[in-house]
């Protein structure tokens, strides 16, 4: 079916008896998600002159780059020196080796360029006294000299960084007239038969309609999958939905099995709070009143890596040193700064304090306990963005015409383990790069091949079967059943013994979602059936991350296994790629870790033990 | 020509008693209005029990609650859940608000839910927003500078910081917006609270070069001065600013300039 012009309708296929009209539109690029990563992309595309739109399934400033709070992290030396090696040594040694050091060369060295550009744009950064520079805050894992002293590298909006940022970019992207397509929920990608994506049919929550986007390129900036937890710090929109259209298009996922659990959510809301309170001085304690980090990281205590921070809490509370009634969480002590520093740096989690735990920050410690918050693993891509699969040996084959970008990918700049305030300049930095690469490659208003005739065949009979979905179990049911086995049997320490009842018990849930249930009928903003769809992106990574867990037999970073404690690289210094079919049998493969640099400027950082 | 009465298809019918979750413990009642496009019917108010032994704190949590309990039909946004998105600005009791950072036991049973006033209704709890974000468009809110960018940042002092509290924080929920009377009536024409803080958060950035541009747009009887100082909007903003102090500053930032 030729694609002929934006917005008009076509009788669309018929799928099960059923005909749903589609509206066909052309671009040169198309972003899927309108977070962080996808907002510095559309923004860079149409910079560059390229036709560009951007699906998104929630209005823009509502995606959870908002909801960041400590900072993003750059080389400024606002503060003190400061090098962009030394913040690429962190990286490396924070991702537990398994980073790949190209692309974090390309994050550290790019970062203060973004942070610039982003202060340009407007954003609101919090300034220094003395000469109205950047102020920049200590976090986890930042260091000066490779390891050596406390860097203060995180730059900072006082606890909302992502929302100033998020807000900042949504406006650029007004600047540049950027077209969006709001609460359009992206159903699946397009391929054709020599693998390439060609663009996404999504569903128009507003009114019920199909579009097929098509395009050049494709960048999947859909976020994480936090929501296949039942505890998660994540926005309920977290589903990993361009996951879960990779799985689904028969494309591997990498690294599945690393999932960050931050050291402080709010217990038992689970809403986050900062590390950046440590960062300005806060610190943790046990039953006992010990500030036990002093303990596990000697050095860095209570701002070492998040790793070793929920580890250390979570035997804290099993050696029955935890707080409260049941003995289950711990305290986050802020009661001992200055109010006025908690006033000016920490106003965001001050509120959210009080709202969701009843506390007065500068009276009472906070009920923390360690929340899944980040999923390192993802999309595989190069420093490009561009995605990537092994395919004939080659483990860096570029998937034409689809890049991603931020949670939602894997470029693998944070390896085993994500260092706080390198989420957001992964955001900028890739989001720009992508948009280098598709200046690069893409020429404005270049034709598009005809589409092959089925091309919405796939996503339309997977809404068709979902809309009519009329078996026993409701989509809520079928969530939690998952949550709880995501809970209970992948949480921050693992064993095979728990990984292996894990991986019965979430294919069992997987097998289950023939029999679920849609209530709501209707095509108008149907979140009923837009919560099932979630759930089928969620239970295809939920299984995923559980098997490429029970697989990986060593501790790294974020994947602590109590049966295999030691980090093993002779055998296990590499990525994990996993593909699943549709009957949930998950294959597993691997990818080398880029043990090479960029540039010259930087020599390769060699393993060595972990110590904070 | 006005209308003092509802049209008959938008007058609200008593709804449907949604039944008791089994092995319910203490239970709070809501009423929440309900209304799919679909059905050619009128609006109506559902009632429902929400179990709170199962049930977090918050209203959002017992909308969640519902839906995934009682009635999958139930249709509203949510995003963070921890008041920093906007998506689940809603009326309740009277009152514009977020749902997830509204405690249950701050409302008298039963709980009274409606969708954010004077907005087309989707479904439900949904309103069309669409007005509102063009608003905010409206007033351009990016950077405006002249003067050759510097390699490094923009400088700006601790006070010219300072001054920008209490703005941009502002979450686009609309609470203030559609809480406002005048906005009510010339929501067509009239900005509005919310679109007027965030003209005012680049009025006062110390960094933009674009002040008088800025303020020529709003010179017009209805863009800003439809604002009556009834202060609903300060009222209602769940971030605790303060728009109608934002919109004060700019009509003195009009004045100012005539001097």
């Amino acid at each position: 079916m030729a694609v002929n012009g934006n917005g008009k309708a076509n009788g669309g296929p018929a799928v099960n008896g059923r005909a749903y009209p589609i509206e066909d539109h052309s671009y040169d690029v198309i972003v899927v998600g309108a977070g962080g990563s996808g907002l510095r992309a559309v923004v860079g595309c149409s910079e560059a002159g390229l036709r560009t739109a951007c699906i998104t399934k929630v209005f823009p400033t509502r995606s959870h780059t908002v909801a960041a709070q400590g900072g993003i992290a750059a080389a400024l030396g606002n503060m003190g020196e400061d090098d962009w090696r030394w913040h690429m040594y962190d990286t490396v040694k924070g991702a537990d080796w398994l980073g790949d050091q190209d692309s974090i060369e390309y994050m550290c060295r790019n970062a203060p360029a973004a942070v610039y550009e982003l202060e340009h744009w407007g954003l609101p950064f919090s300034r220094r006294e003395e000469d109205g520079k950047i102020y920049q805050r200590p976090f986890g894992g930042m260091t000066t000299h490779y390891g050596k002293g406390t860097a203060q590298r995180t730059c900072a909006a006082a606890d909302r960084t992502g929302h100033a940022m998020l807000h900042t970019m949504y406006g650029q992207a007004l600047k540049h007239a950027a077209e969006f397509y709001i609460e359009y929920f992206a159903i699946d990608l397009i391929m054709d038969d020599e693998g390439r994506c060609r663009g996404v049919v999504a569903l128009n929550m507003d009114d019920g309609t199909i579009h097929r986007f098509t395009a050049n390129m494709v960048i999947l900036a859909t976020g994480g999958y936090g929501r296949a937890y039942f505890s998660c710090t994540s926005a309920h929109i977290c589903t990993g939905d361009g996951g879960g259209m990779m799985l689904r298009a028969g494309l591997p996922l990498q690294d599945m099995e690393f999932v960050q659990f931050h050291p402080t959510g709010i217990y038992p809301a689970g809403c986050l709070i900062t590390e950046g309170s440590r960062g300005e001085g806060g610190y943790l304690t046990n039953s006992e009143g010990e500030r036990f980090m002093e303990r596990y990281a000697p050095s860095a205590k209570d701002l070492a890596s998040r790793d070793v921070v929920s580890r250390a809490m979570t035997m804290e509370i099993r050696e029955g040193r935890g707080v409260g009634k049941d003995k289950d969480h711990i305290y986050l002590h802020l009661d001992h700064l200055d109010p006025k520093v908690l006033a000016e740096r920490l106003p965001g989690i001050s509120e959210t304090a009080r709202i969701f735990a009843g506390v007065d920050v500068t009276r009472e410690p906070i009920p923390v306990l360690p929340t899944v918050h980040y999923n390192m693993g993802g999309i595989a891509t190069n420093y490009h963005g561009e995605a990537v699969t092994l395919k004939n040996g080659n483990p860096d084959t570029v998937i034409p015409g689809l890049m991603a970008l931020g949670e939602a990918g894997c470029v693998s700049v944070h390896g085993a383990n994500r260092l706080g305030s390198n989420s957001l300049i992964d955001l900028v930095v890739f989001g720009r790069a992508a948009a280098l690469r598709c200046a690069e490659i893409l020429t404005p208003g270049e034709t598009q091949p005809d589409l092959p005739k089925d091309s919405a065949d796939f996503a339309l009979a997977r809404l068709d079967k979902f809309r009519n979905a009329s078996g026993g179990t409701p989509t809520a049911q079928l969530r939690l059943n998952m949550q709880r086995v995501m809970q209970n049997n992948c949480a921050v320490f693992r064993t095979g013994e728990v990984l292996d009842e894990g991986q019965k018990l979430i294919h069992d849930v997987y097998d289950s979602m023939p029999d679920l249930k849609v209530s709501d009928r209707s095509l108008i903003w149907n979140s009923d059936l837009i919560e099932t769809l979630e759930l089928d992106n969620l239970i295809a990574q939920a299984v995923v991350t559980m098997e490429s867990a029970k697989n990986r037999t060593e501790s790294r970073g974020g994947h602590a296994r109590e049966d295999y404690p030691e980090r093993d690289d002779k055998n296990w210094m590499k990525h994990t790629l996993a593909w699943m079919d549709e009957k949930g049998k998950v294959k597993i493969d691997y990818r080398p870790v880029h043990t090479y640099t960029l540039t010259n400027d930087v020599s390769y950082i060699e393993p060595k033990a972990r110590v904070y | 020509m006005v209308e003092f009465t509802l049209p008959k298809n938008s007058k609200i019918t008593e709804g449907k008693t949604w039944p008791h979750a089994e092995k319910a413990g203490e239970e709070t009642a809501f009423r929440i209005y309900r209304w799919n496009p679909d059905d050619g019917q009128n609006p109506r108010v559902d009632t429902y029990y929400v179990d709170r032994n199962d049930c977090g704190p918050m209203v959002l949590d017992a909308l969640i609650w519902i839906k995934n309990n009682i009635d999958p039909t139930l249709t509203f946004r949510r995003s963070c859940r921890e008041g920093v998105c906007g998506s689940c600005a809603m009326n309740i009791d009277g009152t514009n608000t977020l749902a997830c950072t509204k405690a249950i036991d701050d409302s008298k049973a039963p709980v009274k839910i409606y969708p954010l006033p004077h907005q087309p209704v989707v479904k439900d709890l949904v309103p069309d927003l669409k007005n509102f974000y063009a608003q905010y468009a409206s007033i351009e809110p990016w950077l405006h500078t002249t003067t050759a960018t510097p390699e490094k940042e923009w400088k700006q002092s601790h006070e010219d910081r300072a001054k920008l509290d209490g703005m941009y924080e502002c979450i686009l929920c609309a609470c203030c917006s559609t809480s406002c009377p005048s906005y009510w009536w010339n929501s067509d024409r009239y900005l509005g609270p919310a679109a007027l803080l965030q003209a005012n958060r680049w009025v006062q950035d110390s960094r933009d070069e674009a002040t008088g541009e800025r303020l020529d747009n709003l010179e017009d009887p209805f863009r800003l001065y439809r604002c009556h100082t009834i202060l609903n909007c300060s009222k209602a903003c769940p971030k605790g600013l303060n728009p109608a102090k934002e919109i004060a500053q700019l009509k003195k930032a009009m004045v100012d300039r005539q001097l």
